[in-house]
């Protein structure tokens, strides 16, 4: 791996990708494991956070079994001139948890904008594609919203090996 | 089921505990409960598949390795291999059938970004199928998070 980690983080990486030991201190579980010290755990752990490697240390919730069933992948073909004025006006609607360009894919795929909507039913999901139409006035082409039907794997980041 | 309780647990959770002695004590007393209970409560909601995970979320660019979303158009008969098939993949993160002519969207993340090509020419040749690589090219994100 190139970048700032060396192999003591990426041990750290591997030891927490799938999640804390649900204990008081679980940072001291984790030395344990690598025959580490807490504290340069944590050092280690915090220096990746301020260098956004972490985003943060969190519950990832399932949204499929809290409720929010309906999930719907909307993409939206923008003016290659506004996406980027755009894209974060539609990042930041509260009802967008993802929101990325990517790439064209002629003539399957006309859409470089996505911008993931979340609801508890796909009405919810609906009134989340009307403020992002709303927002992107003219400037849309075109767009669809993809359903998810299932989950197929859920399992985050890993790396291989270890 | 979940109680308010646990409701309050994943909203609050989400936004992050610090890095810590004792990361989970400040958010416990923010619910009104003891470490214990709270641990007891996350335990509970991990295995009853509410959470997928608790722990820190890696920023796979950030560590150097590579990211991307592949989409592929997977005849109906074949969905379930054909999903077998990429999931046997360790860099497949998630994967998502979805309703559209592409119906099967999955994250690659590899620890290097060369390893991308290596992993969507393995898929190409064991499902016959060819393989859409949609890397982010830029990102709006700020983060929602889910009132459960």
């Amino acid at each position: 791996m190139t970048g700032p980690l060396d192999a003591t983080d990426r041990r750290i990486i591997r030891a927490t990708q799938a999640g804390l030991p649900l204990v008081a201190q679980p940072y001291h579980d984790v030395a344990r494991q690598l025959d580490l010290d807490a504290d340069d755990v944590m050092l280690r752990m915090r220096r990746m956070q301020a260098a956004g490697i972490i985003r943060r240390i969190a519950a990832v919730p399932n949204h499929y079994a809290i409720g929010y069933t309906a999930n719907g992948m909307s993409v939206w073909d923008v003016d290659d001139g506004e996406i980027a004025r755009l894209g974060p006006l539609v990042g930041a609607l509260d009802c967008v948890s993802h929101c990325y360009r990517r790439p064209r894919h002629l003539p399957l795929w006309p859409y470089n904008l996505f911008a993931m909507v979340h609801g508890r039913d796909r009405d919810e999901v609906a009134a989340g594609v009307a403020r992002i139409a709303a927002c992107l006035g003219p400037h849309a082409r075109a767009h669809d919203v993809l359903f998810s039907r299932r989950i197929l794997k859920k399992t985050g980041l890993r790396l291989a090996g270890g | 089921m979940m109680d308010a309780l646990d409701r309050r647990i994943v909203t609050l959770l989400q936004d992050g505990v610090p890095i810590c002695d004792r990361p989970w004590q400040e958010a416990a007393t923010t619910l009104g409960i003891d470490e214990a209970e709270l641990l007891a409560r996350l335990q509970r909601l991990l295995a009853a598949g509410r959470l997928s995970r608790v722990g820190p979320m890696y920023h796979a660019e950030r560590m150097g390795g590579g990211l991307t979303l592949c989409a592929m158009a997977v005849p109906e008969a074949r969905f379930d291999e054909v999903a077998g098939l990429v999931n046997a993949h360790v860099e497949v993160a998630h994967n998502y059938a979805r309703a559209h002519a592409l119906n099967m969207w999955f994250v690659l993340a590899t620890e290097a970004p060369a390893d991308v090509a290596r992993v969507l020419a393995a898929i190409t040749a064991e499902t016959g199928l060819a393989v859409h690589d949609m890397p982010k090219l830029d990102e709006y994100f700020i983060g929602l998070r889910f009132a459960a």
